[in-house]
């Protein structure tokens, strides 16, 4: 069993790292004071591959694994989660969904510039009145013959006003159930789509969030991928990919935190010795690193499954439900670690307390992810 | 592109540095600014005055470009027995190869043994090619005298201020660049003989060619300056710098920033102080609103005195200070220049 | 043109310097890297290697070391040098660093040289000069700033209180620091990819001598602990710079 990580992957790690701590750390905290989009750091990391780096090279991707994937996102989150979610939304969701299920035609044409990081991608499957039970679309696309009618509203769709190329879940036959339900590409700009303003979020507030309206927006029957009715399996399978991506956020979040925290005991003073040396403050980091290792350890377990071709749905809930917990609870820690230093902006990791929260609810809530772990154990598939 | 051929450059000889029956010597390379000397190049000619006198070899200066009979014969007040000058118009511009040619042959005329630089921009350009060529080994930015003659050991510091490197030389030559301010000295009181030196090598020009020179005007380098006065991110922007500047002027300091200063544009690159910036080894650097990052500090590690001014008590730059004070700099500032103006009458 | 850029494998900045022996750096757990002022000035050749690939046809990075600094290689090829070579040596001074590099490329016909002022580890200051001296080229010192176009060469050099432009032949060395470049070159997915396939080529060291060697280390001595002065009495910190410190 091999454990280290090759010369490549430390690489690209190394990459990720130094454009986190050299360009990132610079205007994090006020962007996100002002929730304002980080443009110029999505096109660099375009530049550098990072916005579909898991993309094969033919199609203009960086042609890397999902473990080179998991430690990239980490080291970006330790950062900058909103500037990681971007990025995953790009890969994980939309770029591989394209890559794996679409035609040679859709990929030419929408997954080209979506690797290249030109254009950016955003998955609309969640509504006002469906979250977690997505089987329940409301938003319609009815088949009128050489084109689908799109109506309805999606929520919460990170990416939603930067992205070009949208991925929208929608019914088509709602006798059909969930099998009638298909995936569209839609171009951002096309006539008929509005958004609602800019959500104004606890955390992870730089990226863009916002909710968005179809009022009969026209979509060539070309666009759809896979065969009438696949969305929903699309829509399943392409988030079993998201989740690695999101764990690995999770992972990094509660790593930066969990650095911060060791920095933090080290050189500050209580009682006359060095806050690390008093064993309440020791024995927390002592927990919170052995439960983020387990997290990594999720992390890059299921990223392997995937690059092996193995089934990893399983693997990647219980990595997204593990780093997800781990994160909220290591980011609280370090937070009291810091005591009243933790609760002031300056000092980060108050704004990683309220990042971590987000990855306990979206692509999948913590409960959610329990549904599948347990949904696996029942059927004695591990 | 035009091409220059690997016969239009001199070729060099070196010699085997052994001498018999001659008088060995130590070569001190003194640097001048447009005819003026520094302090620092005192500093050398005592330092290399002193290792002539640990092994029984005379002290010998070497200035090339025009330099006044007055202002050459002030090396003899600092240990120099003889200066050699050699003054002609067309080469008063630092040529590496050339005067690294010129130093080896007034080297190999003089028994030199030893010769010493500065650890300046000109003395780590030349001892490296003159080690070469004297087959000599070489220590830069020795700390200090060579700790023992026999062998010939110098410390220097390494792994950017966190060790001290002891270099033992086993080659006969040796070749060593000081760093600034590490040698404390005195007038002796003495005198030299000055001489002129005509170099056999012929001087050709390197197909270099000088098109702008582009000169900070008016304000004290911060390598040469005794007081170095510093801001940091605390300073909290670009507009808040005229206390600094009011302060460096009463102390007749030269003005400094940390890198993200820098990086932020509020001050200019020079200013730069650090482990990627310059290196300075003032008496006095005053650190106003810097926490002292590992990087910072490598760059001033060898100040003789620092006071920091910061409103962090955990910074990490009351590591490394001799005094601080925990406040906001803003307030501290002018009122650190009334009391220096009190102080001062 | 073709250009040649010395690259020295050193520990991380943050790395806690011990030793294992009295004249040994403990490496054990090192972070290695490439030196930073090596890395600036890779950078700037890779940017005209990528602007005028008509005018800078090869970009080729070195460094005398032990298998271990292949890594680092790896990562020049991967900021986008052409190829590389390690000269299989453990050098124990700056002169058997140069010498081994003159011994490797003398026959090359490389047209400009790079050198970083110094390693962060070491702080030589004599691999560069040396090997100009070696290798019989004339080389230029202090170098923060080098343009390179189809109709020259212009490179800025650093002098007290301000800089030099100067318009330069080649064949040339330089030996660079700040300013060199803005910032060390983060390699993309694309160099990482093709660093996979770009060539390494160790080549055996040639017998040389070593004049001189590091007999020992001590580390510096514990600071004083800093005295505080309080901010509502700074009368009693200008009386220490007046009286103390004779500041002024």
């Amino acid at each position: 069993m091999e454990f280290a990580y090759t010369e490549e992957q430390k690489m690209i790690q190394q990459a990720a790292r130094d454009y986190a701590q050299r360009e990132l750390i610079k205007d994090v905290l006020e962007r996100d004071a002002k929730a304002e989009y980080p443009t110029h750091h999505v096109k660099a990391l375009a530049e550098l591959g990072f916005m579909g780096m898991l993309v094969d090279p033919k199609w203009d991707g960086g042609g890397m694994d999902t473990v080179s994937y998991v430690l990239a996102m980490e080291e970006i989150s330790k950062i900058d989660s909103s500037v990681s979610v971007i990025m995953s939304v790009n890969n994980s969701l939309v770029c591989y969904g394209i890559e794996s299920y679409g035609t040679e035609e859709q990929k030419e044409k929408w997954l080209k510039p979506l690797a290249r990081g030109e254009k950016i991608g955003a998955f609309l499957l969640s509504e006002p009145e469906a979250g977690s039970d997505a089987t329940s679309q409301r938003t319609t696309a009815e088949d009128k013959g050489d084109h689908y009618l799109l109506n309805g509203t999606k929520n919460w769709i990170t990416n939603g006003n930067s992205a070009s190329t949208y991925l929208v879940i929608a019914q088509t036959n709602p006798e059909k159930g969930h099998k009638g339900i298909n995936v569209l590409l839609v171009d951002r700009h096309a006539p008929g789509i509005s958004l609602g303003p800019h959500e104004d979020k606890m955390g992870m507030r730089s990226s863009d969030t916002h909710s968005v309206m179809f009022n009969d927006v026209i979509v060539p029957k070309e666009n759809r991928i896979g065969e009438d009715g696949f969305g929903f399996k699309f829509a399943m399978k392409t988030l079993e990919g998201g989740r690695i991506g999101i764990a690995a956020q999770a992972l990094g979040i509660a790593q930066g935190a969990f650095e911060r925290a060791v920095k933090y005991s080290k050189e500050r003073k209580a009682f006359g010795t060095e806050i690390f040396n008093h064993q309440s403050v020791a024995f927390k980091l002592a927990e919170m690193h052995t439960r983020i290792e387990a997290a990594r350890l999720f992390c890059l377990k299921a990223a392997w499954l995937k690059d092996q071709h193995q089934p990893y749905g399983t693997a990647s809930a219980i990595a997204k439900y593990w780093a997800a917990e781990t994160a909220m609870y290591v980011t609280t820690e370090a937070v009291q670690i810091h005591g009243g230093y933790g609760y002031v902006r300056e000092y980060h990791v108050e704004r990683l307390m309220r990042e971590a929260k987000l990855t306990q609810i979206y692509e999948g809530t913590s409960e959610i992810q329990q549904v599948i772990i347990s949904r696996a154990i029942f059927n004695e598939v591990y | 592109m035009k091409k220059l051929k690997h016969s239009d450059f001199q070729y060099h000889h070196s010699y085997s540095c052994t001498f018999k029956n001659s008088i060995m010597s130590v070569l001190i390379y003194s640097e001048h600014t447009e005819g003026k000397f520094k302090k620092s190049a005192f500093e050398l000619v005592a330092y290399g005055a002193a290792i002539a006198n640990s092994i029984g070899s005379k002290a010998i200066a070497l200035v090339i470009g025009k330099v006044d009979p007055q202002e050459l014969s002030k090396l003899g007040n600092y240990g120099a027995t003889t200066v050699f000058n050699i003054a002609d118009g067309s080469i008063d511009h630092l040529s590496n190869h050339l005067f690294a040619a010129y130093i080896s042959q007034v080297a190999e005329k003089e028994g030199a043994t030893v010769v010493v630089f500065s650890h300046s921009n000109t003395g780590k350009a030349l001892a490296p090619r003159l080690a070469v060529r004297m087959k000599a080994g070489l220590v830069t930015a020795a700390s200090g005298l060579p700790t023992t003659f026999e062998p010939f050991i110098v410390k220097k510091s390494s792994f950017t201020g966190k060790a001290f490197a002891k270099v033992q030389i086993n080659t006969n030559c040796k070749v060593l660049t000081l760093a600034p301010n590490s040698y404390p000295f005195s007038e002796t009181g003495g005198t030299a003989s000055i001489e002129s030196f005509s170099p056999s090598v012929a001087a050709k020009p390197a197909g270099t060619q000088l098109t702008d020179v582009q000169k900070q005007t008016g304000k004290i380098l911060l390598t040469d300056a005794d007081t170095v006065v510093s801001g940091g991110r605390g300073m909290k922007g670009p507009e808040n710098w005229a206390p600094i500047e009011e302060l460096a002027d009463l102390l007749g300091a030269g003005t400094a920033c940390s890198r993200p200063v820098a990086d932020e544009g509020w001050r200019p690159h020079h200013e730069h102080v650090g482990q990627t910036g310059k290196v300075v080894a003032p008496n006095l650097y005053i650190a106003l609103g810097i926490s002292g990052a590992i990087q910072h500090l490598g760059g001033i590690s060898s100040s003789k005195f620092i006071i920091a001014i910061n409103k962090d008590p955990e910074a990490p730059i009351f590591e490394a200070a001799d005094y601080g004070v925990i406040g906001d700099v803003q307030k501290i500032l002018p009122d650190l220049i009334t009391e220096v103006k009190k102080a001062k009458q | 043109m073709k250009i040649l850029v010395c690259v020295s494998n050193v520990p991380d900045t943050t790395t806690k310097v011990r030793f294992s022996d009295a004249k040994t750096f403990d490496s054990t757990g090192v972070q290695w890297i490439i030196n930073p002022w090596d890395e600036l000035s890779l950078t700037r050749a890779v940017e005209f290697r990528e602007s005028i690939p008509a005018v800078v046809e090869k970009v080729t990075v070195i460094n005398v070391g032990p298998a271990l600094t292949e890594a680092t290689l790896r990562k020049a090829l991967a900021i986008g040098a052409d190829d590389a070579i390690r000269v299989n040596a453990d050098p124990k001074d700056a002169f058997a660093v140069a010498f081994q590099i003159a011994e490797a490329v003398r026959n090359d016909g490389y047209d400009l040289i790079l050198c970083g002022i110094e390693s962060s580890d070491y702080n030589g200051s004599a691999v560069g000069g040396m090997l100009a001296e070696l290798l019989d080229m004339p080389n230029l010192s202090a170098v923060s700033g080098l343009n390179i176009t189809a109709a020259d060469v212009m490179v800025d050099r650093d002098i007290d209180g301000g800089k030099e432009v100067l318009k330069v032949q080649l064949p040339l060395l330089l030996v660079v620091q700040k300013g060199i470049a803005k910032d060390a070159r983060i390699p993309s997915m694309r160099g990482i990819m093709t660093a996979r396939t770009k060539p390494l080529v160790v080549k055996e060291a040639v017998a040389g001598d070593t004049y001189a060697e590091i007999v020992g280390f001590d580390l510096p001595q514990a600071k004083a602990k800093c005295k505080m002065i309080d901010a509502e009495n700074l009368a009693e910190l200008a009386r220490v710079m007046h009286e103390e410190i004779k500041a002024f």
